[in-house]
């Protein structure tokens, strides 16, 4: 049967082109040529990529330490384990002897994480990683890394918070500077300046205008005001650091998405804005009819290629506030190098930059099915 | 009138957003120059923007006499120049065997490059540790050759796992695919193998995509600071990112961070005015390929 399918397969392809003389030269380049010139970035590439994604993969079974007496141990999913491990217990409000529920200035008082972990013996390992309070009682979520968690949540809400601001203000000054005026060259350019400025070097001079008591953006606030005490300690309060790392990072990196958008709108053809025009639409109704539709595949990428690295948040956070205050900028792959590289657990770390890879994956595809069905869409057209 | 209270409008919007985007750069420069006490005083008056008789180089004399930067900025000189050249000539002839010469598996090896680019660093930096951790490089002691065991500490670290580039070689094969075939044709009629090809004909006809792969290259090198916080422990190495983070944990004064932000910004940002057409096309075209 196999055989049968084989000769079919085989009798549909194209026969081979006759080799004639020297001109079969042209037809097949030499095996030491071609090695010659793919063979040292293809090695490179198989080096320092494929083998290091083998080797995550692979440590990730593993108590892989760097620099370790002993030797690496096969422990199984025990890494999985410890990474994803969650329960949810129901914790009670503090009991007065009349049954009221006991309050203090903060609101209810709840037993402490030592006090519940005796209380379920099933939790141990298990520490705090969030609550939420449901009437007098609190769901917590525990787990064996709640750090993991925070991070997990750490890195979406970055997500959130710097995908619009980056991409809205990237079409907007897009076609700001795609307006036929003297001096869009010059903006141009610098927009697109912190770009080529180092992460580094921006997270300094920013953490250097967020200071408290002296930096710029305070002062300016202040004088906006007019109340010398004015302006939150913007990198050491919990609520302020991560969105405050996030518009520093749309700062940083929105002059790439504003080319990328630039260069969409200049393949919009503009007959369809002329057409527009006789047809009575006013700026509005163009935008929303011709420029957006004409976006669509420079959207989807901008926005996965800001979310990809929007995901792959580290500098920022390494240089400005080192995941505090209280792990509110701590994000998954500041936790992946914390564990692999500073506490030098590369089977632990690997697995969480391999979580880390899924992520970038599962947005890939996201993308590829996204343009898939706009490209079926134009051919069905 | 309608049209020039348009312009007017479109203009003030355009300052606007450029005074939000040029102030940390802006104030990162006026800074460096400023004495100490000065730096932060009246930062919402507009005379702390314009030069007084204050202003000095005191901070730029400071942090080349007394810190390490002078070594830092040869580290990272080297380390840029070597994967500019070595990754130019690497991906480019990937690229060229991938779009103009014939062999079995081209396809798959081009799918497989383009597969690449979204591997990002931060998912193989931990396992790439342990790697070059127990790789080999030879070295010299007393006249014989004797090989070390680790590529810590050093230049080519930073260099070689860098050479190869997937995006590099993305825009080199996209440039080579419009340069016309007949071009090859007549040249291999004229019985010209694929070295003379590559280096007579088609390298000097691609001006344009080495600029844009040398600034890629150049920047991404330059910025490097995830991978060498990781290997490169000692000063000897150091390249001028993880070298300015250090220097921001432990110096006093804010007006020689300033100057030290500068100088290492300066190098990126005359790299980037020179060659910025080349820079806006390739961006533009990365978009609409990609």
């Amino acid at each position: 049967m196999s055989t049968l399918t084989m000769t079919e397969a085989g009798a549909a392809l194209p026969a081979p082109p006759p080799q004639r003389g020297r001109k079969a030269g042209l037809d097949q380049d030499s095996l030491f040529a071609v090695a010659a010139f793919a063979g040292p970035a293809l090695l490179l590439f198989a080096a320092f990529i494929v083998l290091p994604l083998l080797l995550a993969l692979g440590a990730t079974f593993t108590n892989h330490r760097l620099m370790s007496p002993e030797p690496t141990q096969f422990v199984g999913l025990e890494n999985y384990r410890r990474l994803l491990s969650v329960d949810v217990v129901t914790v009670d409000a503090l009991r007065g002897n009349a049954g009221a529920a006991l309050r203090d200035e903060d609101g209810l008082r709840f037993p402490t994480w030592r006090q519940v972990r005796l209380a379920h013996p099933e939790l141990a390992g298990y520490r705090e990683a969030f609550h939420l309070r449901v009437g007098e009682r609190r769901l917590v979520l525990a787990a064996t890394d709640p750090q993991f968690y925070r991070s997990l949540i750490n890195t979406f809400l970055f997500a959130l918070l710097v995908l619009p601001l980056q991409c809205g203000s990237a079409l907007g000054m897009a076609l700001l500077v795609n307006q036929k005026i003297r001096g869009r060259i010059f903006f141009r350019t610098v927009y697109f300046a912190p770009v080529v400025t180092s992460m580094v070097v921006a997270s300094i001079v920013w953490s250097i205008m967020l200071n408290t008591d002296r930096g710029l953006v305070n002062e300016v606030l202040r004088a906006l005001s007019g109340d010398p005490n004015t302006g939150p300690d913007w990198l050491g309060d919990s609520l302020f650091a991560l969105p405050a790392i996030a518009v520093m990072s749309a700062w940083q990196g929105m002059g790439f998405q504003m080319l990328v958008f630039l260069a969409g709108l200049q393949s919009i053809p503009h007959e369809q804005y002329e057409a527009a025009i006789l047809m009575g639409a006013n700026a509005w109704q163009r935008f929303v009819h011709v420029t957006l539709p004409g976006l669509r595949n420079t959207i989807v990428f901008v926005l996965v290629s800001t979310a990809l690295l929007a995901f792959g948040l580290f500098t920022q956070v390494d240089v400005m506030t080192g995941g505090g205050p209280l792990d509110s900028t701590t994000t998954v792959v500041y936790h992946s190098v914390r564990t692999g590289f500073r506490e030098q657990d590369i089977g632990y770390g690997s697995t969480i930059a391999l979580v880390f890879f899924g992520l970038v994956l599962a947005l890939s595809t996201l993308q590829r099915l996204v343009a898939a069905k706009g490209a079926a869409k134009g051919a069905a057209k | 009138m309608n049209q020039f209270l348009r312009k007017g409008a479109l203009l003030a919007a355009m300052a606007g957003a450029g005074v939000l985007f040029a102030a940390p750069l802006l104030f990162m420069v006026l800074s460096s120059f400023k004495p100490e006490a000065a730096i932060f005083s009246g930062l919402a008056h507009w005379s702390s923007y314009v030069p007084s008789a204050d202003w000095s180089f005191d901070h730029y004399r400071a942090i080349f006499d007394k810190s390490d930067l002078p070594g830092f900025l040869l580290n990272s000189t080297i380390v840029s120049a070597c994967i500019v050249v070595g990754g130019i000539l690497l991906n480019s002839m990937l690229a060229f065997a991938l779009c103009r010469m014939r062999w079995r598996g081209r396809q798959a090896v081009l799918a497989f490059v383009v597969g690449l680019m979204i591997v990002p660093l931060e998912v193989i930096a931990i396992p790439l540790l342990s790697l070059v951790a127990r790789l080999p490089w030879p070295g010299f002691e007393n006249g014989t050759l004797v090989m070390h065991t680790g590529w810590f500490n050093s230049l080519h670290v930073q260099i070689i796992p860098f050479l190869a580039n997937a995006f590099c070689v993305f825009l080199f094969y996209q440039f080579f695919k419009d340069i016309p075939p007949e071009l090859d044709e007549a040249a291999k009629m004229d019985g010209a193998g694929p070295w003379t090809l590559f280096f007579r004909i088609i390298l000097p006809n691609s001006g344009p995509v080495i600029a844009t792969a040398a600034i890629v290259l150049f920047i991404a090198a330059w910025n490097q600071y995830l991978w060498p916080i990781m290997v490169v422990q000692g000063e000897m190495a150091r390249p001028v990112q993880p070298g300015i983070q250090q220097f921001f944990g432990r110096s006093e004064s804010w007006g020689q961070i300033m100057a030290y932000a500068t100088v290492v910004t300066l190098p990126v940002l005359a790299v980037f005015l020179a060659f910025q057409r080349q820079f806006v096309a390739s961006v533009a075209g990365a978009g609409i390929k990609g």
